[in-house]
Protein backbone atom coordinates (compact mmCIF):
# COMPACT_ATOMS: atom_id res chain seq x y z
CA UNK A 1 0.00 0.00 0.00
CA UNK A 2 1.30 3.74 -0.68
CA UNK A 3 1.09 6.83 1.27
CA UNK A 4 -2.51 7.66 2.48
CA UNK A 5 -1.06 11.41 3.38
CA UNK A 6 0.63 12.03 -0.21
CA UNK A 7 -2.52 10.67 -1.83
CA UNK A 8 -5.09 13.13 0.19
CA UNK A 9 -2.97 16.10 -0.70
CA UNK A 10 -2.66 14.82 -4.57
CA UNK A 11 -6.49 14.26 -4.82
CA UNK A 12 -7.27 17.92 -2.75
CA UNK A 13 -5.01 19.34 -5.23
CA UNK A 14 -6.68 17.81 -8.32
CA UNK A 15 -10.24 18.97 -7.44
CA UNK A 16 -8.55 22.26 -7.26
CA UNK A 17 -7.98 22.27 -10.39
CA UNK A 18 -10.89 21.16 -11.58
CA UNK A 19 -12.47 23.75 -9.47
CA UNK A 20 -10.15 26.36 -11.34
CA UNK A 21 -11.54 23.98 -14.55
CA UNK A 22 -15.18 25.08 -14.32
CA UNK A 23 -13.97 29.00 -13.31
CA UNK A 24 -12.14 29.10 -15.77
CA UNK A 25 -14.41 27.61 -18.39
CA UNK A 26 -17.78 29.19 -17.57
CA UNK A 27 -16.79 31.26 -20.60
CA UNK A 28 -17.50 29.14 -23.47
CA UNK A 29 -21.12 27.91 -21.98
CA UNK A 30 -22.55 31.24 -21.06
CA UNK A 31 -20.52 34.65 -22.19
CA UNK A 32 -22.41 34.74 -25.07
CA UNK A 33 -25.89 34.78 -23.37
CA UNK A 34 -24.47 36.94 -20.20
CA UNK A 35 -23.46 39.26 -23.78
CA UNK A 36 -27.25 39.21 -25.18
CA UNK A 37 -28.47 39.60 -22.20
CA UNK A 38 -30.57 36.15 -22.68
CA UNK A 39 -29.44 35.30 -19.20
CA UNK A 40 -29.14 37.21 -16.24
CA UNK A 41 -25.06 36.70 -15.32
CA UNK A 42 -26.11 34.91 -12.06
CA UNK A 43 -28.96 33.32 -13.26
CA UNK A 44 -26.61 31.86 -16.56
CA UNK A 45 -23.62 30.47 -14.21
CA UNK A 46 -25.97 28.75 -12.09
CA UNK A 47 -27.40 27.11 -15.04
CA UNK A 48 -24.12 26.10 -16.29
CA UNK A 49 -22.86 24.82 -13.25
CA UNK A 50 -26.03 22.38 -12.72
CA UNK A 51 -25.37 21.13 -16.25
CA UNK A 52 -22.25 20.63 -15.83
CA UNK A 53 -22.59 18.52 -12.83
CA UNK A 54 -25.16 16.18 -15.13
CA UNK A 55 -22.50 16.08 -17.48
CA UNK A 56 -20.09 14.63 -14.97
CA UNK A 57 -22.78 11.79 -14.62
CA UNK A 58 -23.53 11.66 -17.93
CA UNK A 59 -20.66 9.73 -19.99
CA UNK A 60 -17.35 8.15 -18.77
CA UNK A 61 -16.09 7.21 -22.15
CA UNK A 62 -12.75 9.56 -21.74
CA UNK A 63 -11.70 9.14 -18.18
CA UNK A 64 -8.27 7.48 -17.36
CA UNK A 65 -7.66 8.49 -20.96
CA UNK A 66 -5.44 11.52 -20.60
CA UNK A 67 -2.67 10.70 -19.39
CA UNK A 68 -2.42 7.21 -20.38
CA UNK A 69 -1.71 7.86 -23.53
CA UNK A 70 0.61 10.69 -23.88
CA UNK A 71 3.36 9.55 -20.59
CA UNK A 72 4.53 6.36 -19.38
CA UNK A 73 2.91 5.37 -16.52
CA UNK A 74 5.53 3.26 -14.63
CA UNK A 75 7.63 6.55 -14.26
CA UNK A 76 4.50 8.69 -12.64
CA UNK A 77 4.12 8.81 -9.05
CA UNK A 78 2.12 10.56 -6.71
CA UNK A 79 4.82 13.57 -6.81
CA UNK A 80 4.87 13.45 -10.32
CA UNK A 81 0.93 14.00 -10.43
CA UNK A 82 0.77 16.72 -7.74
CA UNK A 83 3.22 18.69 -9.39
CA UNK A 84 1.79 18.36 -13.09
CA UNK A 85 -1.51 19.66 -11.08
CA UNK A 86 0.41 22.16 -9.67
CA UNK A 87 1.00 23.49 -13.58
CA UNK A 88 -1.57 23.17 -14.54
CA UNK A 89 -3.65 25.29 -11.75
CA UNK A 90 -1.28 28.13 -11.99
CA UNK A 91 -1.89 28.25 -15.50
CA UNK A 92 -4.92 28.68 -15.06
CA UNK A 93 -5.00 31.15 -12.44
CA UNK A 94 -3.01 33.63 -14.59
CA UNK A 95 -4.25 33.14 -17.53
CA UNK A 96 -7.67 33.78 -15.75
CA UNK A 97 -5.97 37.29 -14.46
CA UNK A 98 -5.39 38.37 -17.98
CA UNK A 99 -9.09 37.41 -18.91
CA UNK A 100 -7.93 34.66 -21.32
CA UNK A 101 -9.86 31.93 -22.15
CA UNK A 102 -7.16 29.58 -22.57
CA UNK A 103 -7.33 25.63 -22.05
CA UNK A 104 -7.38 23.63 -18.98
CA UNK A 105 -7.08 20.70 -20.74
CA UNK A 106 -3.82 21.57 -22.07
CA UNK A 107 -2.66 23.56 -19.10
CA UNK A 108 -3.29 20.08 -17.24
CA UNK A 109 -1.61 17.83 -20.20
CA UNK A 110 1.37 20.30 -20.21
CA UNK A 111 2.25 20.42 -16.49
CA UNK A 112 1.47 16.36 -16.08
CA UNK A 113 4.21 16.58 -18.95
CA UNK A 114 6.81 18.79 -17.65
CA UNK A 115 6.78 16.92 -14.58
CA UNK A 116 7.25 13.52 -15.91
CA UNK A 117 10.35 14.99 -18.27
CA UNK A 118 11.75 16.13 -15.05
CA UNK A 119 11.32 13.12 -13.20
CA UNK A 120 12.38 10.46 -15.77
CA UNK A 121 13.60 12.56 -19.02
CA UNK A 122 11.91 12.84 -22.53
CA UNK A 123 11.48 9.94 -23.50
CA UNK A 124 8.99 8.80 -20.90
CA UNK A 125 6.97 11.22 -22.71
CA UNK A 126 5.03 9.86 -25.98
CA UNK A 127 5.46 12.34 -28.38
CA UNK A 128 4.21 10.94 -31.52
CA UNK A 129 0.75 10.74 -29.56
CA UNK A 130 0.77 14.26 -27.89
CA UNK A 131 1.28 15.82 -31.73
CA UNK A 132 -1.69 13.42 -32.94
CA UNK A 133 -3.79 13.50 -29.65
CA UNK A 134 -3.47 17.02 -28.91
CA UNK A 135 -1.36 19.67 -30.70
CA UNK A 136 -3.11 19.12 -33.95
CA UNK A 137 -6.81 18.34 -32.77
CA UNK A 138 -5.95 22.17 -31.25
CA UNK A 139 -5.28 23.42 -34.28
CA UNK A 140 -8.08 22.46 -36.13
CA UNK A 141 -11.23 22.13 -33.83
CA UNK A 142 -11.47 25.84 -33.82
CA UNK A 143 -11.05 26.62 -37.11
CA UNK A 144 -13.74 23.64 -37.83
CA UNK A 145 -15.65 25.01 -34.99
CA UNK A 146 -15.44 28.77 -36.58
CA UNK A 147 -16.48 27.60 -39.99
CA UNK A 148 -19.49 26.12 -38.92
CA UNK A 149 -20.58 29.16 -36.95
CA UNK A 150 -19.76 31.46 -39.88
CA UNK A 151 -22.08 29.07 -42.21
CA UNK A 152 -24.77 29.19 -39.16
CA UNK A 153 -24.60 32.56 -38.68
CA UNK A 154 -24.86 33.73 -42.26
CA UNK A 155 -27.70 31.32 -42.92
CA UNK A 156 -29.49 32.36 -40.17
CA UNK A 157 -29.10 36.28 -40.44
CA UNK A 158 -30.18 35.11 -44.66
CA UNK A 159 -33.44 33.51 -43.52
CA UNK A 160 -34.19 35.88 -40.54
CA UNK A 161 -33.57 39.16 -42.66
CA UNK A 162 -37.26 40.41 -42.56
CA UNK A 163 -38.10 39.47 -38.97
CA UNK A 164 -38.89 42.08 -37.03
CA UNK A 165 -35.59 43.21 -34.86
CA UNK A 166 -37.74 42.77 -31.56
CA UNK A 167 -39.43 39.58 -31.88
CA UNK A 168 -35.74 38.36 -33.86
CA UNK A 169 -33.49 38.93 -30.96
CA UNK A 170 -36.14 37.73 -28.19
CA UNK A 171 -36.16 34.40 -30.80
CA UNK A 172 -32.96 33.80 -30.65
CA UNK A 173 -32.65 34.43 -27.09
CA UNK A 174 -34.37 31.55 -26.48
CA UNK A 175 -32.52 29.36 -28.91
CA UNK A 176 -29.04 31.15 -27.64
CA UNK A 177 -29.91 29.24 -23.98
CA UNK A 178 -30.57 26.47 -25.98
CA UNK A 179 -27.42 25.87 -27.62
CA UNK A 180 -25.04 27.25 -24.24
CA UNK A 181 -27.30 24.54 -22.52
CA UNK A 182 -25.55 21.78 -24.40
CA UNK A 183 -22.24 23.35 -24.50
CA UNK A 184 -22.68 23.00 -20.53
CA UNK A 185 -23.46 19.90 -20.62
CA UNK A 186 -20.55 18.83 -23.04
CA UNK A 187 -18.33 20.86 -20.85
CA UNK A 188 -19.14 18.33 -17.80
CA UNK A 189 -19.02 14.75 -20.17
CA UNK A 190 -15.54 16.13 -21.05
CA UNK A 191 -13.79 18.25 -18.46
CA UNK A 192 -15.09 16.68 -15.59
CA UNK A 193 -13.17 13.75 -16.60
CA UNK A 194 -10.09 14.56 -17.03
CA UNK A 195 -10.34 15.54 -13.33
CA UNK A 196 -11.53 11.83 -12.62
CA UNK A 197 -8.97 10.33 -14.91
CA UNK A 198 -5.93 12.14 -12.67
CA UNK A 199 -7.54 10.62 -9.60
CA UNK A 200 -8.19 7.26 -10.96
CA UNK A 201 -4.44 7.66 -11.87
CA UNK A 202 -2.79 8.84 -8.54
CA UNK A 203 -4.84 5.59 -6.84
CA UNK A 204 -3.95 3.72 -9.39
CA UNK A 205 0.15 4.80 -8.56
CA UNK A 206 -0.48 4.50 -5.04
CA UNK A 207 -1.52 0.69 -5.28
CA UNK A 208 -5.25 1.70 -3.71
CA UNK A 209 -7.07 0.29 -6.74
CA UNK A 210 -5.98 -2.09 -9.29
CA UNK A 211 -4.36 -0.99 -12.17
CA UNK A 212 -7.62 -1.36 -14.70
CA UNK A 213 -9.82 0.45 -12.51
CA UNK A 214 -12.79 2.66 -13.67
CA UNK A 215 -13.25 5.73 -11.56
CA UNK A 216 -14.88 4.91 -8.45
CA UNK A 217 -18.38 6.76 -7.52
CA UNK A 218 -16.92 9.28 -4.88
CA UNK A 219 -14.87 10.37 -7.51
CA UNK A 220 -17.22 10.95 -10.36
CA UNK A 221 -19.37 12.62 -7.64
CA UNK A 222 -16.21 15.10 -5.97
CA UNK A 223 -14.71 15.84 -9.88
CA UNK A 224 -18.62 16.72 -10.88
CA UNK A 225 -19.39 18.88 -7.31
CA UNK A 226 -16.05 20.72 -7.75
CA UNK A 227 -16.13 21.58 -11.45
CA UNK A 228 -20.18 22.60 -10.88
CA UNK A 229 -19.07 24.65 -7.93
CA UNK A 230 -16.32 25.89 -9.90
CA UNK A 231 -18.02 27.06 -12.86
CA UNK A 232 -20.68 28.91 -10.33
CA UNK A 233 -18.00 30.90 -9.57
CA UNK A 234 -17.75 32.20 -12.24
CA UNK A 235 -14.58 33.61 -13.96
CA UNK A 236 -16.12 36.84 -14.89
CA UNK A 237 -12.80 37.93 -16.48
CA UNK A 238 -12.76 35.29 -18.92
CA UNK A 239 -16.99 36.15 -19.18
CA UNK A 240 -16.46 39.45 -20.26
CA UNK A 241 -12.99 39.31 -22.76
CA UNK A 242 -15.22 36.33 -24.49
CA UNK A 243 -18.74 37.83 -24.36
CA UNK A 244 -17.56 41.44 -24.84
CA UNK A 245 -13.70 41.60 -25.92
CA UNK A 246 -13.37 39.30 -29.06
CA UNK A 247 -16.46 40.23 -30.63
CA UNK A 248 -19.73 42.58 -30.59
CA UNK A 249 -22.24 39.97 -30.45
CA UNK A 250 -26.27 39.43 -30.47
CA UNK A 251 -28.24 36.60 -30.03
CA UNK A 252 -28.35 35.54 -33.52
CA UNK A 253 -24.65 34.99 -33.26
CA UNK A 254 -24.77 33.54 -29.99
CA UNK A 255 -27.06 31.07 -31.23
CA UNK A 256 -24.74 30.43 -33.97
CA UNK A 257 -21.64 30.36 -32.00
CA UNK A 258 -23.10 27.91 -29.57
CA UNK A 259 -24.30 25.43 -31.53
CA UNK A 260 -21.20 25.29 -33.82
CA UNK A 261 -19.18 24.58 -30.71
CA UNK A 262 -22.16 22.22 -29.01
CA UNK A 263 -21.50 20.00 -32.19
CA UNK A 264 -17.98 19.75 -32.55
CA UNK A 265 -17.38 19.25 -29.27
CA UNK A 266 -19.88 16.47 -28.60
CA UNK A 267 -19.16 14.77 -31.99
CA UNK A 268 -15.41 15.30 -31.82
CA UNK A 269 -15.82 13.65 -28.59
CA UNK A 270 -17.89 10.69 -30.41
CA UNK A 271 -14.93 10.35 -32.29
CA UNK A 272 -13.09 9.55 -29.54
CA UNK A 273 -11.08 13.06 -29.53
CA UNK A 274 -11.01 14.78 -25.96
CA UNK A 275 -10.95 18.54 -27.55
CA UNK A 276 -10.60 21.33 -25.61
CA UNK A 277 -13.71 23.00 -25.29
CA UNK A 278 -12.13 26.58 -24.49
CA UNK A 279 -10.53 26.55 -28.41
CA UNK A 280 -13.65 25.26 -29.66
CA UNK A 281 -15.75 27.81 -28.28
CA UNK A 282 -13.44 30.82 -29.04
CA UNK A 283 -13.29 29.64 -32.72
CA UNK A 284 -16.95 29.97 -32.75
CA UNK A 285 -16.94 32.83 -31.64
CA UNK A 286 -14.77 34.58 -33.87
CA UNK A 287 -16.61 32.63 -36.10
CA UNK A 288 -19.97 34.04 -35.34
CA UNK A 289 -18.88 37.82 -35.89
CA UNK A 290 -17.12 37.23 -39.29
CA UNK A 291 -20.59 35.85 -40.29
CA UNK A 292 -22.17 38.54 -40.12
CA UNK A 293 -21.79 41.63 -42.12
CA UNK A 294 -20.36 44.66 -40.07
CA UNK A 295 -19.76 43.12 -37.14
CA UNK A 296 -16.89 44.26 -35.04
CA UNK A 297 -14.07 41.51 -34.65
CA UNK A 298 -11.12 42.13 -32.62
CA UNK A 299 -8.73 40.54 -34.17
CA UNK A 300 -6.00 42.02 -31.66
CA UNK A 301 -7.87 40.20 -29.19
CA UNK A 302 -7.70 36.91 -30.80
CA UNK A 303 -4.91 37.03 -31.81
CA UNK A 304 -3.59 37.68 -28.01
CA UNK A 305 -6.13 34.71 -26.85
CA UNK A 306 -3.79 32.46 -29.73
CA UNK A 307 -0.28 33.13 -28.38
CA UNK A 308 -1.89 32.11 -25.46
CA UNK A 309 -2.71 28.74 -26.27
CA UNK A 310 0.64 28.13 -28.18
CA UNK A 311 2.52 28.84 -24.74
CA UNK A 312 0.26 27.00 -22.43
CA UNK A 313 1.43 23.79 -22.70
CA UNK A 314 5.37 24.78 -22.46
CA UNK A 315 4.47 27.15 -19.56
CA UNK A 316 2.18 24.65 -17.94
CA UNK A 317 4.96 22.22 -18.17
CA UNK A 318 7.74 24.33 -16.85
CA UNK A 319 5.75 25.49 -14.02
CA UNK A 320 5.02 21.74 -13.77
CA UNK A 321 8.68 20.61 -13.93
CA UNK A 322 10.04 23.20 -11.34
CA UNK A 323 7.44 21.96 -9.06
CA UNK A 324 8.82 18.79 -9.18
CA UNK A 325 11.88 19.62 -8.83
CA UNK A 326 11.03 21.46 -5.78
CA UNK A 327 9.17 18.68 -4.33
CA UNK A 328 11.76 15.74 -5.01
CA UNK A 329 14.80 18.33 -3.74
CA UNK A 330 13.43 18.40 -0.28
CA UNK A 331 12.01 14.78 -0.44
CA UNK A 332 9.61 12.24 1.01
CA UNK A 333 6.13 14.26 1.82
CA UNK A 334 8.11 17.26 3.34
CA UNK A 335 8.71 18.39 -0.26
CA UNK A 336 5.29 18.38 -1.42
CA UNK A 337 3.58 20.14 1.91
CA UNK A 338 6.51 22.76 0.69
CA UNK A 339 5.45 22.91 -2.93
CA UNK A 340 1.86 22.78 -2.14
CA UNK A 341 2.22 25.68 -0.09
CA UNK A 342 4.27 27.23 -2.67
CA UNK A 343 1.03 26.71 -4.85
CA UNK A 344 -1.41 27.94 -2.82
CA UNK A 345 1.14 31.17 -1.84
CA UNK A 346 0.90 31.81 -5.56
CA UNK A 347 -2.55 31.21 -6.08
CA UNK A 348 -3.60 33.58 -3.15
CA UNK A 349 -1.34 36.16 -4.63
CA UNK A 350 -3.03 35.89 -7.72
CA UNK A 351 -6.52 36.43 -5.99
CA UNK A 352 -5.19 39.35 -3.53
CA UNK A 353 -3.77 41.48 -7.46
CA UNK A 354 -7.22 40.29 -8.82
CA UNK A 355 -9.34 41.91 -6.38
CA UNK A 356 -7.76 45.45 -7.18
CA UNK A 357 -9.64 45.53 -10.67
CA UNK A 358 -12.45 43.34 -9.80
CA UNK A 359 -14.72 42.12 -12.52
CA UNK A 360 -18.01 40.48 -11.41
CA UNK A 361 -21.43 39.79 -12.23
CA UNK A 362 -22.78 43.99 -12.29
CA UNK A 363 -19.52 45.01 -14.29
CA UNK A 364 -19.12 42.33 -17.00
CA UNK A 365 -21.19 43.79 -19.72
CA UNK A 366 -19.40 46.91 -19.56
CA UNK A 367 -17.91 48.49 -22.70
CA UNK A 368 -15.53 46.48 -24.07
CA UNK A 369 -11.69 49.32 -23.29
CA UNK A 370 -9.05 46.90 -24.52
CA UNK A 371 -8.57 45.56 -20.73
CA UNK A 372 -9.73 42.49 -18.97
CA UNK A 373 -11.35 44.73 -16.25
CA UNK A 374 -13.72 47.58 -17.16
CA UNK A 375 -12.48 51.35 -16.93
CA UNK A 376 -14.49 52.56 -14.24
CA UNK A 377 -14.42 49.64 -11.56
CA UNK A 378 -17.43 48.98 -9.63
CA UNK A 379 -17.01 49.44 -5.31
CA UNK A 380 -15.44 45.89 -4.43
CA UNK A 381 -17.73 45.41 -2.39
CA UNK A 382 -19.82 42.41 -4.29
CA UNK A 383 -19.17 38.60 -4.12
CA UNK A 384 -17.56 36.78 -6.98
CA UNK B 1 -0.30 11.60 -42.76
CA UNK B 2 -2.84 9.07 -41.52
CA UNK B 3 -0.83 8.63 -38.68
CA UNK B 4 -1.14 11.99 -37.46
CA UNK B 5 -4.94 12.74 -38.49
CA UNK B 6 -7.30 10.71 -38.88
CA UNK B 7 -8.90 11.73 -41.68
CA UNK B 8 -12.20 10.16 -42.19
CA UNK B 9 -13.07 10.83 -38.62
CA UNK B 10 -12.09 14.77 -39.79
CA UNK B 11 -14.90 14.77 -42.24
CA UNK B 12 -17.46 13.13 -40.59
CA UNK B 13 -16.93 15.93 -37.82
CA UNK B 14 -17.42 18.58 -40.20
CA UNK B 15 -20.16 16.96 -42.47
CA UNK B 16 -22.12 16.24 -39.47
CA UNK B 17 -20.88 19.38 -37.52
CA UNK B 18 -22.33 21.52 -40.04
CA UNK B 19 -26.07 19.45 -40.83
CA UNK B 20 -25.94 19.79 -36.54
CA UNK B 21 -23.51 23.43 -35.59
CA UNK B 22 -25.16 25.45 -38.49
CA UNK B 23 -28.34 23.57 -39.51
CA UNK B 24 -30.71 23.05 -36.63
CA UNK B 25 -30.12 27.27 -35.96
CA UNK B 26 -31.16 27.44 -39.69
CA UNK B 27 -33.85 25.30 -38.91
CA UNK B 28 -35.13 27.41 -35.74
CA UNK B 29 -34.49 30.67 -37.95
CA UNK B 30 -37.04 29.39 -40.17
CA UNK B 31 -39.34 28.53 -38.03
CA UNK B 32 -39.31 31.69 -35.91
CA UNK B 33 -39.71 33.53 -39.50
CA UNK B 34 -43.13 31.16 -40.44
CA UNK B 35 -44.03 32.27 -36.76
CA UNK B 36 -43.16 36.18 -36.81
CA UNK B 37 -44.85 38.66 -38.66
CA UNK B 38 -42.59 40.14 -41.89
CA UNK B 39 -40.93 43.24 -40.79
CA UNK B 40 -42.59 45.16 -43.88
CA UNK B 41 -46.35 43.97 -43.52
CA UNK B 42 -48.32 46.66 -43.97
CA UNK B 43 -51.23 45.13 -41.51
CA UNK B 44 -48.11 44.65 -38.98
CA UNK B 45 -49.34 45.36 -35.63
CA UNK B 46 -46.67 47.09 -33.48
CA UNK B 47 -44.22 45.18 -31.32
CA UNK B 48 -46.07 44.40 -28.18
CA UNK B 49 -48.59 46.16 -28.26
CA UNK B 50 -51.66 43.03 -29.44
CA UNK B 51 -52.23 40.17 -30.56
CA UNK B 52 -51.75 38.53 -34.24
CA UNK B 53 -53.78 35.93 -35.60
CA UNK B 54 -51.93 33.28 -37.01
CA UNK B 55 -52.62 31.35 -40.17
CA UNK B 56 -52.67 27.38 -38.91
CA UNK B 57 -50.53 26.90 -41.73
CA UNK B 58 -47.59 28.94 -40.05
CA UNK B 59 -47.83 27.75 -36.77
CA UNK B 60 -48.21 23.65 -37.94
CA UNK B 61 -44.87 24.30 -39.87
CA UNK B 62 -43.28 26.22 -36.97
CA UNK B 63 -44.13 23.34 -34.99
CA UNK B 64 -42.05 21.34 -37.20
CA UNK B 65 -39.34 23.14 -37.33
CA UNK B 66 -38.87 23.07 -33.57
CA UNK B 67 -39.80 19.86 -32.88
CA UNK B 68 -37.05 18.12 -35.37
CA UNK B 69 -34.60 20.98 -33.32
CA UNK B 70 -35.93 19.59 -29.91
CA UNK B 71 -35.37 15.87 -31.39
CA UNK B 72 -31.91 16.53 -32.70
CA UNK B 73 -30.90 17.31 -29.12
CA UNK B 74 -32.67 14.67 -27.45
CA UNK B 75 -30.71 12.02 -29.88
CA UNK B 76 -27.32 14.36 -29.04
CA UNK B 77 -27.48 13.61 -25.74
CA UNK B 78 -28.86 9.92 -26.18
CA UNK B 79 -25.61 9.58 -28.23
CA UNK B 80 -23.21 11.14 -25.24
CA UNK B 81 -25.29 8.47 -22.80
CA UNK B 82 -25.31 5.65 -25.03
CA UNK B 83 -21.39 6.32 -26.10
CA UNK B 84 -20.18 5.71 -22.91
Amino acid sequence: MGNTFLLVLVVVTALGFDFTNGFHDTANAMATSIATGALPPKTAVALSGVLNLVGAFLSLSVAATIASGLVDTHVVTLTVVFAGLAGGITWNLLTWFFGIPSSSSHALIGGVIGSTIAAAGGHAVQWHNLVEKVIIPAGLSPVIAGGIAVVGTWVIYRISRNVEEGTRTRGFRIGQIGSASMVSLAHGTNDAQKTMGIITLALIVNGSVSANASAPFWVILTCGLAISIGTYAGGWRVIRTLGKGLVEIESPQGMAAESAAAATILLSSHFGYSLSTTHVATGSILGSGVGKKGATVRWSVAGRMATAWVFTLPSAGVVGAAGYGLANGIGGDAGVIVAFAVLVAIAGMIFAKSRKNKVHSDNVNDEWTGTPYPARTAEPSMAA
Amino acid sequence: MDSWIDLHALWKIVVIGLAAGAGLPALFAIGLRVLAPPRHDAHRVEPGTGTITMAPANVAAASVCFAVVLAAIGYGIYLIVAGS
